[in-house]
């Protein structure tokens, strides 16, 4: 029993001596962005590397999560005879839920994962280190350019994920299942709100993004530098980026959506 | 053995330090000195932290008690801006090289000039391409670390350490897992850069050959002390027995051959737990 005790102090401990090493790593990382600023050629390589080669990943999940819309919505509607609304249904799924949370989800597997292996390996290899001795802050020059880079990638890639995802319940809708593309179009266009869906949409992506980011440099610095270290820090980078993506969603969803 | 006495000629003196980690103490009230323009090796088993004294040096680390004065200045005391402005002054070269894996040898040794200064690329090309030049890898600057074996990569790293033309340079190490022509290459350009470009040399090893070949100075740190130091000769002539244990590399000496243990006979014959 006193075991039992001791041991859940020592976690809460830690769990805590984390979260003030995590926010403190965070005010550094936002105040490094100052010096990111007027250099953009860093930020440009990193958007190429988290933001450019999650296209592919992005694009094709995008398109067969809208096909799929597509295929279940019409089924559905069409026991109502609404299945001209379709396009109404994969939009609203995509623009205010699914295109922000799964391309997030996403995100986190796929750039999270590799900033964390990226900044746990340098630390391992003493290249942090290395850097510091030569008078260069390791946070100005390698956190802080791509944490920016995740934070204003999320936002288009999500955009990005619900656009084809749209396309992709527009063609098994009209071109397999025959619903009318002109009312497909016309009644999304009617019905979606650009702030209440979109922007809500877009306000959680980037509410994604920072803390994706966030929690995937954090890791990767706070990481014990050896390859056991390294891999529970991705481990943990997935999981807690995945935790927090749907917690934060469901919080989120509640804000804005509430009222109606 | 005597004490060196503080003179102006004193680039760093590390004084009464103390560092813990955890519970382990590293370093119990140590004072070392070194002199500007010599070598001065930093010599003990693995595992004494001298690669942590080297850490402490750089201002990575605070330590829990003393000070650390580089060139006038208590490395611990200064703000944040002022550390990287003595930092720029201070090579590190670390045992691993610690060279950035995502550029080439060329942009590797351009970095602390890109990073640090406004010089036109034309002038970097040139600072970079004598210093390659002076390790003798100009030849392969268009190379990626990866392509570098172990001993290549020291010396890139040891150019990239001396582009900014530091006063002083730390080695961590850097004999460690060479083949004998690298070892040789590194022990005679730690000698030359140090006599042309006026340096100052801290090495940090425990290949005993090899560092008293070229220290004016050794300090041999063992259980967080000095337990002895003078020049290469009376360090070798030394009476203590532990550093005598150390220099010829016997298997049994003060420092014991096994980890602490309970009794052996007791230890075979008893039953029960397993490990």
């Amino acid at each position: 029993m006193i075991e039992l005790l001791a041991h859940l102090g020592k976690n809460t401990r830690s769990s805590f001596s984390k979260l003030g090493r995590g926010t403190f790593f965070l005010l550094q990382c936002l105040a490094g962005i100052i010096s990111v600023l007027p250099r953009p050629r860093l930020l440009l390589n990193q958007m190429y590397s988290v933001g450019v080669l999650s296209f592919l990943i992005i694009s094709i999940s995008g398109l067969f999560v809208g096909m799929v819309l597509g295929l279940q919505g019409f089924y559905i509607l069409s026991d109502f005879g609404a299945e001209t609304t379709l396009g109404v249904m994969v939009a609203t799924s995509l623009v205010r839920e699914l295109g922000p949370v799964v391309s997030a989800l996403l995100f986190a597997g796929r750039a999270g994962s590799a900033l964390t292996a990226e900044i746990g390996l340098m630390k391992a290899t003493e290249q942090l280190s290395g850097m510091e001795m030569m008078a260069v802050d390791p946070i100005k020059r390698i956190i802080s350019p791509r944490f920016l880079a995740g934070f204003l990638s999320m936002p288009l890639l999500a955009t990005l994920f619900s656009a084809i995802g749209i396309i992709g319940g527009q063609i098994v809708g009209s071109g397999l299942l025959g619903v009318d593309e002109g009312a497909y179009w016309a009644q999304m266009q009617a019905k979606l709100d650009f702030y209440d869906d979109i922007i809500n949409g877009v306000i959680k992506s980037v509410v994604f993004g920072f803390v994706t980011s966030w929690i995937a440099l954090f890791e990767g610095h706070d990481a014990v530098p050896t390859s056991e270290g390294i891999s529970r820090a991705t481990t943990r980078t997935v999981v807690n980026s995945a935790f927090s993506i749907l917690g934060l969603d469901f919080i989120l969803t509640a804000l804005m959506f509430g009222d109606d | 053995m005597g004490n060196r006495i503080s003179c102006q000629n004193t680039l760093i003196s590390v004084s009464n330090l103390s560092f813990s980690r955890g519970d382990k103490k590293i370093f119990d009230d140590i004072s070392l000195e070194f002199e500007r323009g010599k070598i001065t090796a930093i010599m003990g088993p693995s595992g004494t932290g001298k690669t942590t004294l080297l850490k402490l040096m750089g201002g990575q680390l605070l330590p829990n008690q003393g000070s650390i004065i580089v060139d006038g200045q208590n490395v611990h005391r200064l703000r944040r801006s002022e550390l990287y402005n003595l930092r720029k002054r201070m090579g590190m070269l670390f045992q691993s090289g610690a060279l950035l894996t995502d550029m080439s040898v060329y942009d590797n040794v351009a970095f602390p000039l890109r990073e640090h200064t406004k010089l036109p690329e034309s002038m970097i090309r040139t600072l970079v391409l004598m210093k390659l030049e002076a390790v003798g890898l100009r030849g392969a600057y268009s190379l990626m670390p990866n392509e570098l074996s172990g001993g290549m990569a020291r010396r890139v790293a040891l150019a990239r350490a001396i582009v900014l033309d530091p006063m002083m340079i730390m080695y961590d190490e850097p004999f460690t897992g060479q083949d004998p022509i690298s070892m040789g290459v590194l022990v005679h350009l730690i000698k030359a850069l140090n006599k042309t470009l006026g340096l100052t040399s801290i090495i940090v090893s425990h290949d005993v050959h090899e560092t008293s070949a070229i220290a004016d100075y050794i300090y041999v740190l063992s259980g967080g002390k000095v337990v002895g130091q003078g020049t290469p000769e009376a360090i070798r002539q030394s009476d203590s027995e532990w550093v005598q244990q150390f220099m010829t590399g016997a298997a049994d000496g003060p420092v014991h051959f096994h980890y602490p243990a309970k009794d052996y006979m007791d230890d075979l014959l008893s039953t029960g737990k397993r490990y």
